[in-house]
């Protein structure tokens, strides 16, 4: 599914590389996660691979069921199928939430060839997945995440990636700002889409989330790059020795 | 102060440009002459006046005939509207265009009619509120406007109007220089709208005076035609009563030139007026609002809300002044103006001015200036919606705030619609 090769990447302002050689491969179905002190890259490898701007790939690739990346729009890596839940969700004062996500969801059908929703079944899509997600009318109505909690922010995040549908999920640090049962609601709604198929990133520092969000592998990234992988249990060692006795024990 | 000589040559000249209007009712020659003293005194406009230090008002005075290629491709507005329409071409009002002027509980004239008569209600309207707004800040091509202008109507409510007018400006000449006065009088408790659309001329000077009584309401759309290189200076001078509401909003989409001026005084207490504008430009654009209000009265409420989105060089402007004398306590006065930048060679000049002399009031005002914000542009695009028109999203979004300020959210949609096809039509 995902597949990264030796990604290098620097922050365009600033002659600092940020990511020194990423190798990474998720297949089908799987859920990683990655762990790692603050600073060693691990948003800023989620935005290279959905595309923001202000970053230079230095070199290595990244493909999506073969497809390159690295070459593509935003909005085009989005119609192949990667989404990226934001760790801080942006506010679009005057963009009402429902216009949005309609325009992003029939933007993407249209970039696929297929046909758009008209207002009435999305409307219908929207209200199920609104609905489990414990999201009301009013939160559809406002402007995007404009005047919401912490945790109405996430699960507008969780709302957006039911309505896109996408083949790859990346969630930068959807645990954080939420409380126990905001973060369980979330993981619901994660876990509601795991079908097998579809794939997931999970960015977090906390192995909290990883209990409600069952990875398969877990990596260690430290000073752009993926120091260590193992399994569920490799979360368990960072949460009771902290990330430090890994660090020292690849050093 | 005597005017300096060249001044002085510059105000015959312009005077001696347009025809004296002759065989009218004693007001009217009365009213008119008033106007042509102010303008000898002020003499016309340069660019050293302070309320024209951001715009140069050299085209608007130039006497050579103004020349501007005729767009004809815009849809006519308001359409959707159960209105009375009247259509001006090149200034003239045409009888065969336009609906029968009757309406029940309102009396509509041609100016020229009212002007002609030797007693006649509008004598309390035409050129006096225009007069009062002269002082403390002079407008020369309202009073040059007062002056000369033939065509226009003369309207009078009384009650709630069934239903709106609207001022349909046609073009047909390339070099049309025109000018159109209109006054209307919202009798106590009366509700009237007026739409106005159209780009009018090559060079258009329009003046409307609006006088409020107690407890009336006036509502004012207008949407500038979209012809890229006429020039208009437009002047809207109102008078609120006691209890009274005023909402005036704009849509100016291209122009070359376009100077807004409204003036607006509070006499009566516990009144309401806003006076809002859209406006959009790309490439040789000047747009300028200027807006004087003046609280001489109790406890009431002001907002100025102005929103430019500009491309390609274009150039905004916002003059605005919230005046408070010692005795209106209880005042709420609002401002904000915003220029949204799409190119780094666009310009916007924003001076606020807040003058307040009375100890109990509320009044705020802001002004930015910026780029769209490329952390929202990067979430929508992120989600799949193509950049283009996440960054029409966002402008729409922007300017938002000012359509809000249209009372009819039907009347608001329309606005809407006009102001996302001119986005979608300037595109990088």
């Amino acid at each position: 599914m995902l597949n990264i090769k030796n990604l290098k990447a620097s922050l365009e302002d600033e002659d600092k590389q940020i990511l020194k050689g990423i190798d990474l491969n998720i297949d089908e179905g799987e859920v990683h996660a990655i762990m790692g002190p603050n600073g060693s890259g691990k948003s800023t490898l989620s935005y290279v691979l959905s595309g923001k701007g202000g970053y230079v790939v230095d070199g290595g690739t990244a493909t999506l069921d073969g497809v390159d990346l690295l070459d593509m729009e935003p909005e085009e890596r989005a119609a192949a199928g990667l989404f990226l839940a934001f760790q801080y969700p942006v506010e679009i004062p005057g963009v009402g939430n429902m216009t949005f996500l309609r325009t992003a969801v029939n933007s993407q059908r249209k970039a696929r060839g297929e046909e758009e929703l008209n207002a009435a079944e999305f409307l219908k899509l929207v209200r199920a997945e609104a609905k489990s997600l414990k999201i009301d009318a009013d939160m559809l109505k406002r402007p995007v995440n404009v005047g919401f909690s912490g945790g109405e922010k996430k699960r507008n995040e969780i709302l957006q990636m039911a309505m896109l549908a996408p083949k790859m999920c990346i969630l930068d640090e959807t645990d954080s700002g939420l409380d126990v049962d905001a973060m369980k609601l979330v993981a619901e709604g994660v876990n509601a889409m795991r079908d097998g198929k579809r794939s997931f990133l999970v960015i977090t520092h906390y192995q909290r989330l990883l209990d409600h969000i069952k990875p398969d592998v877990v990596h260690i990234m430290a000073n752009g790059k993926i120091i260590k992988s193992g399994g569920p249990e490799l979360a368990l060692e960072v949460e009771n020795n902290g990330y430090e006795a890994l660090l020292n024990e690849v050093a | 102060m005597a005017l300096a000589a060249n001044k002085v040559d510059a105000t015959e000249a312009l005077i001696a440009a347009y025809p004296a209007p002759s065989g009218e009712g004693k007001w009217a020659s009365d009213a008119r002459s008033r106007a042509l003293t102010t303008l000898r005194e002020n003499g016309a406009p340069v660019r050293r006046d302070e309320y024209w230090k951001f715009t140069n008002p050299a085209r608007l005075l130039e006497p050579a005939k103004p020349a501007a290629i005729i767009e004809t491709d815009e849809a006519p507005m308001f359409d959707e509207i159960d209105k009375l329409l009247v259509v001006f071409v090149d200034g003239v009002l045409r009888a065969d265009l336009s609906d029968d002027l009757e309406m029940e509980g309102v009396e509509i004239e041609t100016l020229a009619s009212a002007m002609s008569k030797d007693i006649h209600w509008a004598s309390d309207v035409y050129g006096v509120l225009e007069a009062n707004g002269q002082n403390p800040v002079a407008r020369p091509m309202a009073a040059l406007n007062t002056a000369v202008a033939v065509e226009g109507l003369a309207i009078r409510v009384s009650g709630k109007a069934s239903k709106s007018i609207a001022l349909r400006y046609v073009r047909s000449g390339a070099d049309s220089d025109v000018m159109v006065h209109t006054v209307i009088k919202l009798e106590a408790g009366a509700d009237f709208t007026l739409l106005e659309n159209g780009p009018a001329a090559a060079r258009f000077n329009s003046s409307l005076e609006v006088e409020i009584a107690d407890g009336a309401a006036f509502h004012h759309v207008r949407a500038q035609g979209r012809d890229h290189e006429r020039l208009a200076a437009t002047h809207m001078f109102a008078r609120l009563g006691k209890e009274s509401r005023f909402k005036s909003f704009t849509l100016t989409v291209n122009g070359a030139l376009t100077r807004n001026e409204a003036v607006i005084e509070f006499t009566g207490d516990d009144a309401f007026a806003t006076v809002s504008g859209a406006s959009a430009g790309d490439g040789a654009y000047h747009h300028d609002d200027t807006v004087f209000v003046t609280h001489d009265a109790l406890n009431c409420e002001s907002r100025q809300v102005f929103k430019k989105v500009l491309r390609n060089g274009a150039t905004g402007v916002f003059q605005g002044k919230i005046l408070v004398p010692a005795h209106a306590q209880k005042t709420d006065g609002y401002q904000i103006a915003q220029g949204l930048l799409l190119d780094d060679d666009c310009t916007f000049l924003a001076k606020p001015e807040l003058e307040i002399y009375a100890d109990d009031v509320i009044c705020s005002h802001g002004s930015t200036c910026g780029a769209v914000d490329e952390t929202a542009l990067f979430y929508l695009t992120s989600r799949g919606v193509p950049k283009a028109q996440a960054q029409d999203m966002l402008v729409l979004a922007f300017m938002d705030e000012s359509i809000q300020e249209i009372e009819d959210e039907a009347m608001g949609n329309i606005i809407r619609e006009r102001l996302g096809g001119w986005m979608e039509r300037h595109r990088d």
